[in-house]
């Protein structure tokens, strides 16, 4: 089956949206996602969807499962490229995609996360990596 | 009943064709004060036309939405057209299809006088087939002139409320005059699409210029930030008066969660400091 | 209400809540509706196509196009037999914070639409005809 493509690019991974997804294939890249921001302790997902033309209830609930799974490893999501009439849709539907960050194309969501990233880490706090096997 | 009306008035009209023709033109003519507005060879070729195509189309009827009734509305739709861009009123154009009856009934007359019943139901049956071909003409002036209207008010939207770059990633939407639900929704959908064309991430609505809100506007400037959120940019909303502060109020609309500056400066000056920026005087000198 | 046209999608699987929003698409397209307004209504068409599916059991969508001289418009009707909704009332309030589980989504989706229909009966099945003018 057809899964959707995660890049990973340095601290993040970046998952661009181009198909109208059916369920199972939403449903697929919550789990692939999950995996690796596990395995690669990312600390932050980027999801473009400046090439989704819909976005209904079910990719709105996606969206935010996506980021709740997220920050529970932490790491944090940032939505990009949100078309203005899927907006405007969304907002007459009802549907506020909680705990979802947003921004307007990737550079700006790169920016947003590493600004948050480099909140996260002061100097002398510790930051563990799942799969380095650098000591702590 | 409507079958021998429709047949009779087909086939009346049919064998009398040029004498209904020739009674027809004349109080055409007649009826135009204005002399050369129409030339009486241009007349004639729509009358001709107009009487052959529903010839044909009687032949199935008297149904007008009827499919075989298409090629007649066309022509008339056509018509009508015409004689507006010609200068002439929607009751003028009207009565190129009700002048018909008159030589058209003393044709009914002739043939059907010894049948009070046939002639009843013919006169009827072409009354009410005239009556909506002449209606027809009007709803298309009517329909004409209000793509017009609607096409005017398209561009004066756009010319009123542009969306100006005010900095670097700042916009901002002066809006002057009443909001109405219509033209603050074509106005909204515009703003979020300069906002993704230039990437600002932060837009001022100023309403300075608008005297009064209603609840549905409020709301649609709500559900703007809300939308320009969703995307990832953020709003202020300047310029809102006393008055316009306690509708808000009044009607009850929740403004807890949007940005709102009493004037465009402020906004302006909250704005440069959300995207790392500031105004700053110069040393006396340089 | 004259009808232009018409066409019947079946939707038994999730594939057919893709198929259900490609199909409306083209036909909003095809009465030039605005991109805003195209994607209104296809929004509302892929939130009760799933309900259709995930609640009714599956059904069928009737697309139409209506015509009424000065304006054309786009009729979507849902139908399905399934268990139908025993307080539609509710269910149009609901929103999706409201955890009910249900997640229907009607009352957004009327939102969406400049007509909206609804008629259910416990045991009977649903039907949901909504419709949007140019």
């Amino acid at each position: 089956m057809d899964r959707i493509p995660i890049l990973k690019m340095g601290d993040f991974l970046l998952v661009t949206i181009q198909v109208d997804m059916h369920d199972r294939l939403a449903v697929q890249l919550q789990d692939d996602l999950t995996a690796r921001v596990s395995q690669t302790g990312a600390r932050g997902v980027l999801m473009d969807i400046s090439s989704l033309e819909i976005v209904d209830s079910f990719i709105g609930r996606m969206l935010a499962n996506i980021a709740a799974m997220a920050r529970v490893l932490a790491a944090q999501t940032v939505v990009v490229g949100m078309q203005p009439a899927v907006a405007i849709t969304l907002v007459e539907l009802g549907l506020t995609l909680p705990g979802v960050r947003t921004a307007l194309n990737i550079e700006k969501g790169m920016a947003l996360l590493n600004n948050s990233v480099a909140i996260t880490l002061e100097p002398g706090s510790s930051h563990t990596r799942k799969d380095a096997g650098s000591p702590d | 009943m409507t079958a021998t009306a429709d047949s009779n008035i087909s086939r009346i009209l049919k064998s009398h064709e040029e004498p209904i023709l020739d009674e027809w033109m004349r109080d055409q003519m007649a009826s135009f004060r204005q002399g050369g507005r129409i030339s009486e060879r241009e007349l004639r070729g729509q009358s001709t036309e107009f009487l052959n195509l529903l010839q044909v189309a009687l032949q199935t009827g008297t149904d007008v939405q009827a499919p075989a009734f298409n090629r007649v509305r066309d022509m008339l739709g056509d018509l009508s057209r015409a004689r507006a861009l010609q200068g002439f009123s929607p009751a003028e154009t009207a009565i190129f299809v009700f002048s018909l009856k008159r030589p058209l009934f003393e044709r009914f007359r002739q043939e059907l006088g010894n049948d009070v019943r046939a002639l009843a139901d013919a006169n009827w049956a072409a009354t009410e087939l005239l009556d909506k071909l002449g209606l027809y003409t009007t709803e298309v002036y009517q329909k004409g002139r209000e793509e017009v209207i609607s096409r005017q008010q398209q561009e004066l939207l756009e010319l009123s409320t542009p969306v100006v770059k005010l900095w670097e990633g700042v916009l901002a939407l002066p809006m002057i005059g009443t909001l109405d639900s219509a033209r603050t929704q074509v106005v909204m959908e515009s703003l979020l699409q300069r906002i993704v064309e230039t990437g600002a991430e932060i837009a001022i609505i100023d309403i300075t210029g608008v005297p009064t809100v209603d609840t549905l506007t409020a709301q649609h400037l709500i559900k703007t930030v809300t939308a320009a959120r969703l995307m990832g940019a953020d709003c202020i909303i300047s310029g809102i008066r006393p008055q316009i502060a306690q509708t808000i109020v009044h009607l009850g609309v929740d403004l807890a969660d949007v940005s709102t500056k009493a004037t465009l400066a402020d906004a302006f000056r909250l704005a440069l400091g959300r995207t790392g920026q500031t105004v700053a005087r110069l040393a006396r000198g340089t | 209400m004259p009808v232009r046209r018409t066409e019947t999608l079946l939707i038994r699987t999730s594939a057919d809540i893709v198929a259900a929003r490609q199909i409306v698409r083209t036909w909003c397209v095809d009465v030039a509706f605005s991109l805003v307004d195209q994607t209104k209504m296809v929004t509302a068409a892929s939130e009760l196509a799933r309900n259709t599916l995930d609640y009714g059991g599956g059904g069928t969508l009737l697309l139409e196009q209506l015509d009424e001289g000065t304006r054309r418009g786009v009729r979507l009707t849902f139908d399905d037999k399934g268990p139908g909704i025993p307080d539609i009332d509710r269910a149009l309030q609901d929103g999706y914070t409201s955890g009910n589980g249900l997640g229907l989504g009607l009352g957004g989706a009327r939102r969406l639409v400049n007509d909206f229909r609804i008629s259910s009966t416990v045991g009977g099945g649903t039907t949901v005809v909504i419709t949007r003018w140019k």
